[in-house]
């Protein structure tokens, strides 16, 4: 009697675990199958029509490739000086319990769960609208910096933080001031860090895409004049080609996509480990 | 007696844990328990009703020439000794002489730990348990293991006495109420805790905390207690209060306490072990060991000169 | 000597300033936004009536902006991508935590973490070229194979690596003496992790399920691909539907003047939402964290 009892429970959890590696399965399937169908679809399309074609008849992606890049050097540009700024301050000039650090903090958090189509209503809003930009590249790219800023912040503070204390006493120790030290030794010693954050950044301008369809207007046939003319992305493409009756091409431009943020994120990593390996060198 | 001993025999006798779920899954599959459900789990059945219901039955540890490596490390060397029934048993010696590591021998929490390997013959009530056939389960079932620092499970404190019962699958609520109290009040914690048994245990002071780690430990009916250093983590006053229920838990159990407090070994131990660099040095009665050690090396550490 | 030393000074104090900025913008950011928005988007609700706003008919030909049946979409699609996303992911973070052989655990948890630099538009493709065809061929009663079905998919492939990630974590953040003093009892290894770990992560999992839930409700490019976009309350699983945040992705290119500001009105709906999702997740990092204080306190 007993004994059925027992091996009941113990049945009942064995069960569990085989259920647990069935997921695991399941959960491998599921990455593969996107990748893999995405690329089985795409790579066929892809062409130089495609790819450097000018978009009369055949769709193309070069106004996109190069509002991308528009997107990319906007977003990065602002986000990067203010991003590594406010995790400096968080990191050097406060302590952990200010009233004001606690502010900051709560606000990057709720920045970071704010759905991007959220910043898209903004961006129109405040580009679009409240300031005259009509549709522009610009005004997509600061939205996205406003976006990308709390993924900044919190991994440059993670790399500030792990900068030995030892460091910073040593610099003051020789007379240097704070911003001396913190220019000259927190700020390199923590670089790595901060590129690889920089990197993984830019992955998500590319691959954002809610945001832009509410502030640079999805002109997928024609080159950006400038930083005020509107455009489109290689995510927007994707979007529009797969809604407008291209699937071949929007799978096609799904494929470059994919492979420029695989590259990016594969860049970060492979960076992050160099730079770690040279660091425990150092240290 | 006689059928005591063989029930004993059997409930140690056993396949190892994961060989032993696949065989009792194999028997569940079918709606019913029948008899070709597998010899091993009608030996199970057998074997734990007897073992829960008997008091008797010989509990004792017999340990020959046991040799324990962690990867090149030589923990334990040639280690022999016999530890008999209902009695306090206390290992001492400085820190990294291998005690704790050979007290977890015995209820086979080495297991958890990647290359470490055991040698020679390690026996409790006649039965070899790191033999193919021992059900870790079981063993660990009639060994139980109080850790150095309390580890109550962070629910309440009903639930970390039944879990036990529960593991080996009493479902049954007035069952399971009367286990609770039982092992609180062996315990010496039914006082205490009876009016907030839905409470969570993390809440309770260390020394309460430890005294439901035991709790715990008895509400699956060991034979054995093992503790390894129970009282490291607390103030004098909770380690009094655990010194005295180790007292008076020795007349039905068999208890193996490592401690670093040589005070302790000569207040509760009836026979103590030096360990000295993974070996044993001296073993007897504790006031021998205490007052008349043999080994210089026993008498330096007693003293004081060393550890 | 003197004159360097007040030049330092300044500079000092010129820095900190722009890093103080640099920090606070943050909070002018945030700020913005929230009057931004309530400053378009309530007026709007104001002028229209709220019986009109939360109401069920979306019309902008005859003025009528009801916003139910969207809401009522992506509260659909939320639970059942979340049912869906957490069952697979807890498994598996629960299978890499103690069941998988050590030397894959690394190789998986990276794949899996490669879902997660997969952008969300792709995701969408993804559901409009396999998973919404599969359905229409295969398993919809009605023939149609856009709708909550497909977009819950969608995304609980989409959540999944946060899950994994963020149960795991939370499993490995358990006090390893728990597991122990399970096995000593007799329990095994199984029984160990479903009986005591599991439980003991259990704020860590639910933060993992509150971000996950924020994901999907916040989702617009993969739901907006496999969704359809009838703005109809959802009658079957497979019935072109409009999520609110489709409503707004769709509205922004076809709509202008009055129509467009109640996209607006919707967001501000969205907004609400995601900052409740916000507090709670913090609430349950900050149990999270209590717990864990308990657990070192116990342990000292």
């Amino acid at each position: 009697m007993k004994k059925n009892a027992h091996q009941r429970q113990i049945f009942k959890y064995s069960a569990l675990k085989v259920i647990s590696f069935v997921m695991v399965g399941l959960s491998l399937l599921a990455l593969l199958a996107v990748i893999s169908f995405i690329l089985i679809r795409g790579v066929p399309y892809v062409n130089m029509q495609l790819l450097f074609g000018d978009y009369e008849n055949e769709p193309s992606i070069k106004p996109a490739l190069i509002g991308t890049a528009y997107l990319v050097l906007v977003a990065i540009g602002i986000a990067a000086p203010i991003g590594i700024g406010s995790a400096v301050f968080l990191t050097e000039y406060t302590n952990s319990k200010s009233r004001l650090i606690r502010v900051i903090r709560i606000a990057t958090e709720t920045l970071a769960g704010i759905p991007s189509i959220v910043y898209g209503i903004f961006g129109y809003l405040i580009f679009v609208v409240a300031l005259g930009f009509k549709y522009s590249l610009i005004g997509g790219g600061i939205t996205l910096a406003i976006m990308i800023l709390p993924v900044i912040v919190r991994s440059t503070e993670e790399s500030l933080l792990a900068v030995p204390r030892s460091l910073r006493e040593g610099s003051f120790a020789l007379g240097a001031s704070k911003v001396r030290t913190i220019f000259n030794v927190v700020l390199p010693c923590a670089a790595s860090g901060i590129v690889t954050s920089l990197i993984l950044a830019i992955g998500r301008v590319i691959s954002e895409s809610a945001v832009l369809i509410l502030t640079i207007g999805m002109v997928v046939h024609k080159i950006p004049e400038g930083f005020a003319s509107p455009g489109t992305s290689l995510a927007l493409d994707v979007y529009y080609f797969g809604s407008h009756g291209y699937p071949e091409q929007a799978a096609a431009t799904g494929v470059v996509l994919l492979v420029l943020v695989m590259a990016i994120n594969i860049l970060a990593t492979f960076l992050g480990k160099v730079f770690g390996k040279g660091e425990l060198a150092n240290g | 007696m006689d059928s005591n001993k063989s029930a004993n025999v059997a409930m140690l006798n056993r396949k190892p844990a994961d060989e032993n779920s696949k065989s009792a899954a194999k028997g569940n599959t079918k709606p019913k328990p029948d008899v070709n459900a597998g010899k091993t789990a009608f030996k199970n059945s057998g074997s734990q009703t007897a073992a829960n219901k008997s008091s008797g039955g010989k509990f004792n540890i017999t340990v020959r020439n046991c040799n324990l490596h962690y990867g090149d490390f030589h923990a334990l060397k040639d280690v022999n000794i016999d530890i008999e029934e209902n009695e306090v048993t206390a290992f001492i010696g400085p820190s990294g002489c291998g005690k704790s590591t050979f007290l977890k021998t015995f209820n086979r929490m080495n297991d958890l730990i990647e290359d470490c390997k055991i040698t020679g013959l390690i026996e409790i009530g006649g039965q070899d348990i790191y033999a193919k056939s021992t059900d870790v389960t079981m063993l660990r079932k009639n060994v139980g293991m109080i850790f150095q620092k309390p580890n109550p499970f962070p629910m309440s404190i009903y639930d970390n006495i039944a879990f036990a019962p529960r593991t080996f699958g009493i479902k049954k609520k007035s069952t399971l109420d009367e286990i609770v109290e039982r092992s609180l009040k062996l315990a010496g914690l039914w006082e205490e805790v009876s009016d907030r048994l839905n409470k969570n245990a993390m809440g309770m002071s260390g020394g309460q905390q430890q005294r439901l780690c035991i709790a715990r430990s008895l509400a699956a009916e060991p034979k054995i207690l093992l503790m390894d250093e129970p009282t490291s983590a607390l103030d004098p006053i909770s380690t009094g209060t655990i010194e005295e229920l180790v007292n008076i838990l020795k007349t039905n159990y068999t208890i193996v306490i490592v401690t670093h407090n040589m005070q302790q070994a000569t207040r509760i131990s009836d026979k103590t072990a030096f360990f000295l660099l993974g070996e044993i040095v001296e073993y007897g009665k504790t006031e021998d060991i205490f007052l008349k050690p043999t080994d210089k090396r026993t008498e330096n550490y007693i003293t004081g000169r060393f550890g | 000597m003197n004159k360097a030393y007040r030049f330092i000074k300044a500079r000092d104090s010129i820095m900190r300033g722009i890093f103080t900025f640099c920090a606070v913008f943050s909070i002018i950011a945030l700020g913005c936004i929230c009057v931004f928005l309530f400053a378009n988007g309530i007026p709007f609700i104001g002028r229209v009536g709220l019986t009109n706003f939360f109401g069920t008919t979306w019309n902008f030909n005859v003025q009528a902006y009801g916003v139910l049946s969207m809401i009522v979409a992506s509260l659909y699609v939320t639970a059942l991508s979340t049912l869906i996303g957490v069952t697979i992911g807890l498994f598996t973070a629960i299978a890499l935590y103690k069941f998988c052989p050590k030397h894959l655990v690394g190789p998986i948890r990276q794949m899996i973490n490669l879902l997660a630099g997969i952008p969300s538009v792709l995701f969408g493709l993804f559901g409009m070229i396999l998973i919404v065809p599969v359905l229409r061929d295969y398993i919809s009663p009605t023939g149609v194979g856009y709708g909550i079905l497909a977009a819950s998919l969608v995304l609980s492939i989409m959540t999944l690596p946060t899950i994994v990630s963020v149960s795991l974590d939370a499993l490995n953040a358990v006090p390893r003496n728990y597991y122990e003093g399970a096995l000593a009892l007799g329990a095994t290894k199984e029984q160990s992790v479903f009986k005591v770990m599991l439980p003991a992560a259990k704020s860590g999992i639910l933060a993992a399920v509150v971000l996950s839930i924020g994901r999907a409700i916040g989702e617009t490019m993969a739901v907006i691909m496999v969704i359809g976009g009838s703005p109809v309350i959802p009658k079957s699983l497979f019935q072109s539907v409009r999520t609110l945040t489709a409503n707004i992705a769709m509205g922004a290119t076809e709509l202008s003047g009055d129509a467009k500001t109640s996209l607006v009105a919707a967001g501000v709906v969205l907004f609400f939402f995601t900052l409740l999702l916000n507090i709670s997740f913090s609430l349950l990092k900050g149990g999270e964290k209590r717990e864990k204080k308990r657990a070192s306190k116990a342990n000292i």
